[in-house]
């Protein structure tokens, strides 16, 4: 990988994804500019609806097509762009060089089949091993995440939340992947397991160095594991920088908004702030702002026009127009 | 396993003897007298009584029954036709490959084109396909076998002479009860098939095995189908019982000489041990095949392989 490469690995621009619904065209990405220099991970934060994991699925390639459908926009991993490659190209990409962990690890695995056949057989899409060798990795994977290699002949249901989780983090590692997209990975996990999983994440990211993009709605584990983050709000990205000075200095209201409302120990506080209002029906997105509805110093100017990402720090990007206009909010 | 089998068949004790039982009330309770059927009109009073008197018609209800049992258990015999003076396990042995020939046919027909059509309904849903076989699937249920088993004779047989329009001894003369027989099973069918092949591949482990790069084919069969399997295998065997009991409907119209008609002619003229022998093989056949399905339950669905230890 050159310089350039590292820098671009993967680059989102202009993504438009829309959902056509009985109570209209849901526009779940409007706009999406996103990039993730090789090694980085990526905390891709917001709350329920942002369109987190629709980013997701478009980088995947498995938007369900009807309802969704990708409107408009490039996907680049690695200078090459993954909405022009044909059907049979793009499935080499999923789960070769691109691989993602579900959020719901009690779903995502086929109950009708032993774990070590599901590890399996994405090996035996991407490698070319005969079937010992691909037994042998599988059971190594398994390993690898902490099971004992003799439970492969088990199924889904003779384990426990966090270790299907554990498999199906083996199956996407299977390959050495990339790019690896985990969608709240811990989500459905309760807190101890939640530790566990995070740990071992950490641990495979390192092993196999694999650039991440780590979806969530939890800070915490956002602050812990990742090198940047991006904060999506109503199917644009409003803020991104790297960890360490997003979490010292938010530089747009909602990212503000969102770390008031989060506990502080220190402090001896009664009452959690919250973020006024509800986010904009994604059927019908104000043409300004989409923050500007719930944002405290918004003005007339804000519902006009889209604010652009404006580098307010080095590094640090926010879309907010006061940021221009006094240099920090 | 083994021990699960075993005591599935144990249960088919119970199950024979309430059948018998209220088979031997039915026919108690039905008016008509199988003396003056078998003899005819001008029989005499007294051979009439004696006619009575050897096949145990002037006894009680109760004994009669039991007479009935205690032969079938001891003697494994469960009686001789009136008419035909043959034993019914004969009689039986006769009719019984005919009908199973016929159902076996016709489920495997309608499981093989109703899997097919449904999991094309449900991959292509709302397609053009999926509209016009569901049209078809609503027809096909709505339609009686005998009524579709003349329209059949009537298109292949008279008009175009390309089928024969009765028995049942060259593979020309099975196919027209075969589709009659199966229509209504196909329907049920591709119509399970197609609900329950909509459920799984809403899934997330279908999700799952797309991000691996995986075949849109392999998905369909190896995840996909398999795990909607349950219910199609429950309905397949529902149908399969039915087909067995209600080959009576194609047996009469493609005069086929099954276990249906046997049972029928038998009604009619009042043989009361030919029924009831009918009638039997009907029921086990019935929890025989539950039985197989149960096993294929456990063969397909790894969760249920505990519950049947």
């Amino acid at each position: 990988m050159d310089q350039q490469q590292r820098e671009n690995f993967l680059e989102i621009r202009d993504l438009y994804v829309q959902y056509h619904t009985d109570t209209g065209l849901v526009k779940a990405v409007d706009g999406l500019n996103l990039s993730l220099a090789g090694g980085e991970t990526l905390g891709l934060v917001g709350e329920t609806g942002a369109g987190k994991t629709t980013t997701a699925l478009a980088v995947m390639q498995l938007i369900a097509s009807p309802p969704g459908r990708i409107a408009g926009g490039s996907i680049f991993l690695q200078g090459e762009n993954l909405l022009k490659k044909s059907k049979e190209e793009q499935r080499h990409i999923r789960g070769g060089k691109i691989a993602m962990i579900f959020q719901d690890p009690m779903t995502s695995l086929n109950p009708v089949l032993p774990v070590q056949e599901q590890i399996a057989e994405m090996i035996r899409l991407h490698r070319k091993a005969d079937a010992d060798e691909v037994l042998k990795k599988a059971r190594d994977m398994l390993s690898l995440v902490g099971i004992r290699p003799e439970r492969g002949s088990e199924y889904p249901h003779q384990f426990s939340g966090g270790m299907k989780q554990r498999v199906v983090i083996a199956i996407a590692l299977a390959c050495n992947p990339t790019l690896l997209i985990a969608d709240e990975p811990t989500t459905a996990l309760d807190v101890t397991i939640q530790a566990q999983v995070l740990e071992l994440m950490r641990e495979l990211r390192q092993h196999f160095n694999t650039s991440t993009i780590l979806i969530s709605h939890d800070l915490g584990v956002v602050a812990e594991l990742c090198d940047s983050v991006a904060i999506m709000y109503a199917g644009r990205i409003v803020e991104k920088a790297d960890t360490k000075n997003l979490f010292r200095r938010p530089l747009h209201p909602y990212t503000q908004g969102l770390f008031r409302s989060v506990p502080d120990l220190t402090g001896n506080v009664r009452r959690l702030d919250t973020i006024a209002g509800l986010p904009p029906d994604p059927t019908n997105l104000p043409p300004g702002c989409c923050f500007a509805s719930r944002c405290n110093i918004a003005e007339p100017d804000c519902s006009r026009s889209r604010p652009s990402m404006i580098e307010g720090e080095t590094g640090h990007f926010a879309a907010c127009f006061k940021l221009g206009k006094r240099g920090g909010v | 396993m083994v021990r699960f089998c075993l005591r599935r068949l144990l249960t088919l004790i119970p199950v024979t003897l309430g059948v018998t039982f209220l088979l031997f009330s039915l026919l108690y309770m039905t008016p008509g007298d199988p003396a003056l059927l078998v003899l005819g009109p001008e029989a005499t009073e007294d051979a009439l009584r004696e006619f009575r008197r050897e096949h145990g018609l002037d006894q009680p209800f109760l004994v009669r029954y039991g007479r009935f049992v205690y032969n079938a258990v001891v003697h494994q015999d469960v009686g001789r036709s009136y008419i035909t003076h043959r034993t019914v396990a004969s009689e039986i042995a006769d009719a019984f490959p005919v009908t199973l020939t016929l159902s076996i046919g016709a489920i495997f027909f309608a499981t093989l084109m109703g899997m097919i059509f449904g999991i094309i309904c449900a991959v292509k849903q709302y397609s053009i396909f999926d509209n016009v076989a569901m049209v078809f699937a609503m027809l096909g249920i709505a339609t009686p076998v005998f009524y579709l088993g003349i329209l059949l004779i009537l298109l292949f047989s008279v008009h175009l002479h390309w089928l024969p329009s009765s028995g049942f001894d060259t593979p020309a003369q099975r196919i027209l009860p075969w589709i009659a027989l199966s229509s209504v099973s196909l329907s049920i069918i591709t119509r399970m098939t197609r609900s329950s092949m909509l459920e799984v591949i809403r899934s997330d482990y279908i999700r799952t095995a797309r991000a691996k790069g995986q075949k849109e084919t392999v998905i369909i069969v190896k995840h996909a189908l398999r795990n909607a399997l349950i219910p199609i295998i429950t309905i397949i065997g529902i149908q399969f019982g039915h087909l067995l009991g209600g080959s009576i409907l194609a047996e009469s119209v493609f005069s086929i000489p099954g276990v249906g008609r046997l049972a029928v002619d038998a009604i009619k003229s009042r043989d009361y041990p030919v029924v009831q022998g009918a009638v039997i093989y009907l029921a086990l056949a019935y929890v025989l095949i539950n039985l197989l399905v149960d096993i294929l339950y456990t063969w397909i669905d790894p969760r249920l392989r505990t519950r049947y230890r």
